[in-house]
């Protein structure tokens, strides 16, 4: 059976190249997943894990502001930040996680709510992939 | 004649300078090796961006978007000047500022209120010293800047754009054009006009699905695009300031050395002048003996 190509790419590097089997991802209207002879197809993600699987296990990888599209067998994922769960940083992650509860639960006027939330959903999802 | 200590004081003082400029070139180089990894590995996902939104724009109609529509009363523009922090970098930012300053002029007499948004020291002391106002400024970040700068500015004038308080956005930085060109460039960034448009005409669209709808997704694809142009624009920028830098310290250490080799000559001829002041002493003194 023919595969999928993943494609991860962000602005600082290309976080992954590898041929998969299937790739579940959280978009915006909810989960979707992949497999091989999907239509095309664009839309874009959540804050939130992204998984595909190769030869039988399943790898998980953090995502936060992306798109994926799909053509021709070539699943591109474009994400303004991407991570292996094996490279996330879960004590910064848990910092930030902590930081940002704080200025939840204590809003001065020059706090910047929705950016705190942002903050607190991608250190969320962090912890979340790399405890998989 | 100059005396012979001051001569060699002056050849000291010139290798303590030539030190110093190797080292900053040293740097520079290293510096720009550096930028130019950062600018290959973002080529691929601007290249990858551009595809999606040009097909995307593609199959959408011109006023989809706010940020795609032309303001129809055109009163202010805004012009975002990429600079470096330091100098010693030959004419880089002079060339950058008087760029941006002749756009700026050239804006004024349209009618256009101008304003700047400066990135790097240079740049804003420059503006500052104009009748142009600032709206924001950023220093002593191009040392170290990452996506999330570009993301801040794309998104402040995006939002200056949409609320009307600017009909257009231009960006000048400079082009790296290779290691002895480096190009001030102005770029207009707001209203985006998209090029993929044109070139996809013709070819029947491919059925694709969107999630959410194209207006939606496009309405998340458009602001990054922004913010993406700027961060190449920080990012060829940087490449160009320290490629002017090692271009300038170069020149400098090579001055350094004609100019350590005219005064050693210097040095050589009043050492001999000397001796012969002497000699010429002596044989006078000896001759008058002599006569007596």
């Amino acid at each position: 059976m023919e595969g999928l190509r993943l494609d991860i790419v962000t602005p600082d590097k290309v976080v992954l190249q590898a041929d998969v089997d299937y790739v579940g991802a959280s978009g915006v209207d909810g989960q979707f997943g992949l497999m091989p002879s999907h239509a095309a197809m664009l839309s874009a993600l959540k804050i939130g894990d992204l998984y595909y699987r190769q030869g039988g296990a399943t790898k998980w990888v953090f995502v936060s502001g992306g798109f994926a599209q799909i053509a021709d067998n070539k699943v591109t994922i474009l994400a303004e930040a991407a991570e292996l769960a094996a490279d996330i940083d879960v004590d910064r992650a848990e910092q930030a996680k902590a930081r940002a509860e704080q200025r939840l639960s204590d809003p001065k006027p020059d706090t910047d709510v929705h950016r705190a939330e942002l903050a607190l959903t991608r250190a969320i999802a962090r912890i979340r992939v790399a405890r998989r | 004649m100059p005396s012979l200590k001051d001569v060699k004081l002056q050849i000291a003082g010139v290798g303590k300078t030539k030190q110093i400029t190797r080292a900053m070139g040293m740097v520079a180089s290293a510096k720009l090796r550096g930028a130019q990894n950062r600018i290959e590995r973002f080529r691929p996902y601007a290249e990858k961006f551009g595809e999606m939104l040009g097909d995307l724009a593609a199959r959408t109609e011109e006023a989809a978007h706010p940020l795609l529509q032309v303001h129809k009363h055109v009163a202010s523009a805004v012009i975002v000047l990429l600079s470096s922090d330091r100098g010693l970098c030959g004419g880089f930012n002079v060339n950058l500022i008087s760029t941006a300053l002749d756009l700026a002029r050239a804006k004024t007499d349209e009618g256009l209120t101008v304003r700047f948004i400066c990135v790097g020291r240079k740049g804003r002391d420059a503006v500052r010293k104009t009748s142009y106002e600032i709206i924001e400024s950023y220093g002593d970040v191009m040392g170290s800047f990452d996506f999330r700068l570009a993301a801040r500015l794309g998104g402040k004038v995006s939002q200056l754009y949409e609320s009307g308080e600017a009909d257009e956005v231009y960006l000048v930085y400079s082009e790296f054009a290779g290691m002895t060109r480096q190009i001030p460039t102005n770029m207009a960034l707001l209203p985006v006009t998209s090029s993929a448009k044109e070139e996809d005409e013709g070819k029947p669209a491919a059925e694709c699905l969107y999630e959410p709808e194209v207006g939606v997704l496009l309405a998340e694809l458009l602001p990054r695009y922004v913010n993406v142009q700027i961060y190449r624009g920080l990012l060829d920028n940087s490449a160009s300031e320290n490629a002017a830098r090692m271009a300038a310290m170069d020149n400098a250490t090579r001055n350094c050395d004609e100019l350590t080799n005219s005064l050693t000559l210097l040095y050589n001829k009043t050492r001999q002048a000397a001796i012969t002041n002497e000699l010429i002493d002596i044989v006078g003194g000896a001759n008058a003996q002599q006569s007596q």
